[in-house]
């Protein structure tokens, strides 16, 4: 190892940035991930294990992940389709659109809450025409996934957006002159381009959607074993002043998403890797 | 060369000479007490000058009550708080021993200069016929109240229900169970805080009945007008008393020790008394309640020590992980 990093690079400046790197990430991620594993060790194992299995506690992994993956894959479709439209097509209002965008990562999470929760309600204006239907979209698992499909929206527009921007059209050209079908040429010359790119948005949205709070507890209802998220739990420890079990909670989500980021970054690469071939 | 110990120590003379003529206090409350102390810092602060000539300027942090402790442990330099329950300045006491553990025998009546309970906000009309905490376990009755797990509000309507049942059942543990259990089934929403679960029912229009805090309850009758909702007083309810404190190490740190307890000792005051009762806390001072027993509903209070035997008790065996609240909601 000391001998790699002895090796000299032809870019100057690898010594200054690497370090600056190192204590920019330090400071910002690894420290405070530290404290945190820190202080759930003032546990014991079997304290740390009956806090982190308790029923309300199992139940609401299921919400927060399931309701996540679902956020995540609903974006991966409908983000996919809003990239496309805002890079193939020019229509009045498009800036506006592309703009628009942006708006759930502007918004301050509360608030955004409280409009969709008056949105979606039995008075609201969706929700009025919902209920009649027998769909019930707020205080129930779907209000969780109504919620962080809106705030994970722009992570697989804005990853997705650069690569199909730079897709030539020639290349479709070129497939559709030599006979290709429209879905052959989506298939098999436009998806293995953008796959990489939407993979990356998945993983963005999912982990932005599994740490959310202020948007979901307005919509969730926030009933225990039905409706809380990992997250409110969390907050439920800690208002008891329980901070070695907010934080084995909070320790049990973090290596579940960093698992679950790492097999898709795997994912990616298999794939890639495979798709070149 | 200038020694810049001069000019510091130049620096820390013009400080404290600015200090004694002006000074600052922190007051970390909870979130329904915005209003009342919005206008006792003003009263405070003007008695404080014509008694001492010097400029008090009282400045406010509102939260929930469990953060705001949260806060203090975590650093926050409060000379004072008023909070929602005396479990979260217990929490101030053990965790950072910021004042003593008897905290609350130092001032009259619990610490407590105003009391509150918890009554019931019903929809215009009453069209449920909602009249005493029976009615709430009622098929079909759609009861609104916060989360115990993360509001102090939440945590007196909770106990409220159970001291009802424990009376209307003869003091059975297990009928008490069985009463909050049938009323948790007709709650359709939990919120995080006790100002959510206004919102929720008063401009979400969901539910038919809120448990609230009396003094929110007020507050939404003045905000919303009388026509869209009405105030329902129980049988008997709790009597909620939300505690105050000197944060001894802060103030002695600040030198603010003196000035803190005077605040808290002008609460007590008749005239401290009646901004309370103004803004819809019940008065102690017998004087001032009896000039204001008119404008509170008369209902039957019992207190947390005497029914739960205090906070230390009822958290873990009523909110505790496994406690009984999670235990209603287990299948």
């Amino acid at each position: 190892m000391p001998l790699l990093l002895k090796k000299k690079t032809v870019l100057p400046g690898f010594g200054l940035t690497l370090g600056f790197s190192v204590v920019y990430l330090s400071l910002l991620v690894l420290i405070p991930l530290a404290v945190l594993v820190m202080k759930a060790m003032g546990l014991t194992w079997e304290q740390f294990w009956t806090t982190v299995t308790r029923p309300q506690v199992v139940a609401s992994y299921k919400l927060s992940f399931g309701a996540a993956l679902i956020a995540a894959l609903l974006n991966v479709v409908f983000g996919l389709l809003v990239a496309w439209v805002l890079v193939r097509y020019r229509f009045p209002g498009r800036k506006i659109i592309d703009a628009l965008v942006d708006l759930p990562f502007a918004l301050p999470t509360a608030v955004a809450g409280i409009a969709l929760t008056a949105l979606y309600g039995p008075k609201g204006w969706i929700g009025q025409w919902l209920e009649p239907l027998g769909i019930k979209a707020v205080f129930t698992p779907l209000g969780v996934v109504i919620a962080l499909t809106f705030i994970s929206l722009p992570f697989v527009v804005r990853t997705v957006q650069p690569v199909l921007e730079d897709l030539g059209k020639e290349v479709e050209e070129a497939a559709a002159s030599l006979g290709a079908s429209r879905m052959a040429i989506f298939r098999r010359v436009i998806f293995p381009e953008i796959w990489p790119a939407l993979l990356t948005g998945f993983a963005l949205a999912f982990a932005r959607a599994v740490g959310e709070y202020g948007s979901v507890v307005f919509i969730s209802g926030n009933l225990p074993m039905k409706t809380q998220i990992t997250p409110l739990l969390i907050m439920g420890q800690l208002e008891q002043f329980k901070y070695a079990e907010a934080t084995a909670i909070a320790v049990v989500m973090l290596v579940a998403s960093f698992v679950l980021l790492l097999a898709i970054n795997l994912l990616q690469r298999w794939t890639t890797r495979r798709m070149a071939m | 060369m200038r020694s810049p110990i001069l000019i510091l120590a130049l620096g820390l003379l013009a400080t404290a000479a600015a200090a004694a003529d002006s000074v600052t206090l922190l007051n970390a409350s909870y979130d329904p007490t915005r209003e009342f102390y919005v206008e006792f810092n003003a009263a405070f602060a003007a008695k404080w000058k014509a008694e001492h000539g010097q400029e008090l300027k009282v400045k406010q942090a509102h939260g929930g009550s469990g953060k705001q402790a949260r806060a203090v442990i975590d650093g926050l330099p409060a000379d004072i708080v008023t909070l929602a329950l005396a479990y979260d300045i217990d929490a101030i006491a053990e965790k950072a021993k910021l004042l003593p553990a008897d905290w609350q025998k130092r001032l009259p009546h619990n610490s407590s200069p105003y009391t509150s309970t918890i009554v019931f906000l019903v929809r215009k009309g009453n069209p449920k016929g909602i009249k005493d905490w029976d009615d709430l376990i009622k098929p079909g009755v759609s009861v609104i109240t916060p989360n115990p797990k993360t509001s102090g509000g939440a945590r007196w309507n909770y106990l409220a229900a159970w001291g009802y049942a424990l009376r209307a059942h003869g003091n059975d543990e297990a009928k008490a169970k069985a009463f909050v259990s049938a009323l948790y089934k007709n709650v359709a929403v939990l919120d995080s805080g006790a100002r959510g679960a206004t919102t929720t029912f008063v401009q979400r229009g969901i539910g038919d009945v809120l448990i609230s805090w009396e003094n929110e309850a007020f507050l939404a009758i003045t905000e919303f007008g009388k026509d869209d909702v009405a105030i329902v007083a129980p049988s008997v309810s709790i009597l909620a008393e939300p505690p105050v404190a000197v944060i001894d190490k802060v103030a002695a740190k600040r030198g603010t020790t003196a000035i803190a307890q005077a605040y808290l000792e002008y609460l007590y005051s008749e005239q401290g008394q009646e901004l309370a009762a103004k803004h819809h806390f019940r008065p102690r001072l017998e004087s001032v309640a009896e000039k204001h027993a008119a404008d509170f509903p008369t209902i039957e209070m019992f207190t947390i020590d005497a029914v739960f035997g205090g906070w230390a008790k009822a958290q873990p065996t009523h909110f505790g992980d496994g406690g009984i609240f999670d235990q209603i909601y287990q299948p």
